[in-house]
């Protein structure tokens, strides 16, 4: 499956991984109309986390026990047993923002216009999620497990 | 004390365009673009600009440029904005003018003064592409004479510690502690890769990159930072640093608020302290006693390894040259007027010292004169740009060159001349623990390769136009070269004549 790897050594905390994936994720998927013309602005699924000269962007780790589909209360958040992504359905998403509570890397992001939550898909049309190609400094790198 | 100095740049961000990220606000390190909340609005402060185009780089929407502030003095050809801005900033502060890399007047590039020759029917040039071509060059000293054993076909001459490099490009001396680790490991990675070498620079070597010392040369300069067995016992070749071309003359200072913990630790001194290297080496007043160095770290290394002597090029070069062979320097490495610096008096780096192309052409006569040139490699250094430059100057008889600023440039440089502010936005000439993270080695690595390559086809197709196959052929042929422009003084000097003739 594929996984996200952060390097807080490399991280330059410029933040385009937030702005590509928020790029990614809106309905036109051009940067100016994205951010500037789009009725509601996109969340960006990951975070760039900062503390002095330390930084990295926190995103989903698609766990092997992801806590936060035990904990959905309406089916919404699911694991694909085949490529391991932990995903939401935003129609069956409630907002109830437990999944939220319980994520032990904060990587569920509220849409306060849409009251649900959003969450990193990985990218599926693209062959490297948006944050990854992005990254000027390769501080964040796709990591592909072969044998799942 | 209010300033009169005028923004020297204007940060122009076009409305439609900017997204309001805050890419260039948090890239910024000189706080010269700032986020305005009440108004959702990213603005400029364009007094802070330095124009090292970092913001524009990573601006995702391409809605940043940075101008030169068109403000004009009424033209004046002897008091030009340089100078009456000189004089603010002394009038202001009352120091000394600090600046970083090299000198940027308009002296004479004689580089781009010189023409390289072409086969044309009566030679044949060689395609590079379907022959092999030689680049690898052997640093160290030759023997006079080179005697073969009749029976057995072997050398019978005891030949001194030689160093083959595939590319004739070495990358300078860069300190730990002036630029990053991140930098250093940037440099050392390439030079392994590649097959070169490079400089440690007067402040250590980090434990880390012991790794790498075959591609290292360790420098022992006037402060002795970072000196001691294991660390020249590490590198492929010692160079003893005399002089710097950026300052010659004058030693190196670097701030306290740069010798972070790890920089301490490699240069041996305590963390937080100024490290100040003496103007001269206060052990060598005399080519005799410059000898009584190198034998002395030819005997700390076992004679296992040549060793270099770098100078500023300075007027006496030639002779200066002559000496350091003499006192059995195996290198003598030579950087010119244009060379660079992470910190020099502004005054010194601008006015002192001479261009690398004539003291190269003269220390390399002056050896020849004296039949000694083979007891030495020359390296030049200071100010080369291009592949064009390092092919001219084998042509004028160096046997390598360094690259200094070119490869800080191959690694994000700008150019900008803040190096000595210790802020460098692109990551390079600092230890701020934020900025030194904009080095990734994995990519200054590759982007050195990259460059070294380039450079390597290049040089090998100019190479085989002239109808050469092995760089060797070419090294101290200046025939190969003709001047334009020049006196005959110039080409005198250049050993060099005028094209046409």
């Amino acid at each position: 499956m594929k996984q996200i790897l952060a390097r807080p050594e490399f991280c330059v905390d410029c933040r385009l991984c937030q702005v590509h994936c928020q790029v990614e994720h809106s309905r036109s998927k051009d940067m100016v109309k994205a951010f500037k013309r789009e009725a509601t602005r996109p969340v960006a699924r990951l975070r760039v986390e900062r503390e002095g000269a330390e930084s990295f962007a926190v995103s989903c780790r698609h766990c092997a026990e992801p806590v936060c589909v035990y904990s959905c209360l309406t089916g919404a958040m699911r694991k694909d047993p085949i490529t391991g992504v932990v995903s939401v359905d935003s129609q069956k998403c409630a907002g109830c923002w437990t999944c939220l509570m319980v994520c032990p890397y904060s990587a569920v992001a509220q849409d306060k216009n849409q009251h649900r939550v959003v969450k990193c898909d990985l990218c599926p049309q693209l062959k490297t999620p948006a944050c990854v190609a992005n990254c000027p400094n390769k501080a964040l790198i796709l990591l592909e497990d072969k044998q799942s | 004390m209010k300033t009169y100095l005028p923004t020297q740049f204007v940060v122009e961000r076009r409305a439609d365009r900017c997204i309001q990220c805050q890419v260039c606000v948090r890239q910024c390190s000189f706080d010269a673009n700032y986020y305005d909340a009440e108004d959702d609005e990213v603005r400029s402060r364009d007094e802070k600009c330095v124009g090292c185009h970092r913001c524009v780089t990573f601006c995702p929407t391409g809605a940043l440029t940075v101008r030169k502030n068109p403000l004009e003095y009424r033209p004046n050809c002897n008091w030009t904005a340089e100078t009456i801005e000189d004089i603010y900033k002394q009038a202001e502060s009352g120091g000394m003018l600090l600046t970083g890399m090299g000198n940027d007047k308009s002296y004479p590039i004689y580089w781009d003064h010189l023409l390289l020759n072409a086969s044309q029917v009566t030679n044949p040039s060689i395609d590079p592409l379907r022959e092999p071509m030689e680049l690898r060059t052997y640093l160290g000293r030759k023997p006079d004479r080179v005697e073969i054993d009749p029976e057995t076909l072997s050398l019978k001459t005891k030949l001194t510690p030689q160093v083959a490099i595939e590319v004739p490009v070495l990358f300078s001396a860069m300190s730990y502690g002036a630029v990053s680790l991140n930098v250093h490991e940037s440099l050392a990675r390439a030079a392994t890769e590649a097959g070169t070498l490079f400089n440690t620079g007067e402040g250590g070597l980090h434990k880390k990159l012991y790794k790498y010392g075959n591609n290292t040369i360790v420098q022992v300069a006037s402060g002795r930072f970072g000196v001691h067995a294991e660390y020249l016992n590490a590198g492929r070749i010692v160079e003893i640093k005399i002089g710097q071309g950026a300052k010659p003359g004058i030693g190196g200072h670097l701030p306290g608020e740069k010798v972070s913990p790890e920089v301490a630790a490699t240069r041996m001194i305590p963390a937080g302290t100024d490290a100040l290297s003496p103007a001269p080496h206060h052990d060598i007043y005399s080519i005799e006693d410059l000898s009584q160095l190198i034998y002395a770290l030819k005997e700390a290394t076992n004679y296992t390894k040549p060793i270099s002597v770098k100078i500023a090029a300075v007027h006496n070069a030639a002779a200066i040259a002559s000496g350091i062979v003499r006192a059995g320097a195996d290198i003598v490495a030579i950087d010119g007027l244009r060379g660079s610096t992470g910190a020099a008096p502004k005054v010194i780096r601008d006015n002192v010292g001479i261009p690398i192309e004539l003291a190269l052409a003269s220390v390399d006569q002056r050896l020849r004169q004296e039949g000694i040139r083979n007891q030495a490699s020359i390296i030049a250094a200071g100010g080369i740009r291009s592949s064009a430059d390092v092919i001219k100057a084998i042509a004028l008889g160096a046997d390598a060159v360094y690259i200094g600023t070119a490869a800080l440039i191959a690694l994000g440089c700008h150019v900008c001349q803040q190096c000595h502010t210790g802020k460098c936005a692109w990551g390079i000439c600092t230890n701020d623990a934020v900025l030194s993270k904009r080095i990734n080695p994995e990519i200054g690595a590759e982007r050195l390769v990259n460059l070294l390559r380039g450079w390597s086809l290049e040089i090998k197709d100019m190479l085989g136009g002239m109808g050469v196959n092995a760089l060797e052929s070419l090294r101290g042929n200046r025939l190969a070269l003709r001047g334009v422009g020049l006196t005959d003084t110039e080409l005198d000097i250049l050993g060099v004549r005028m094209a046409g003739s």
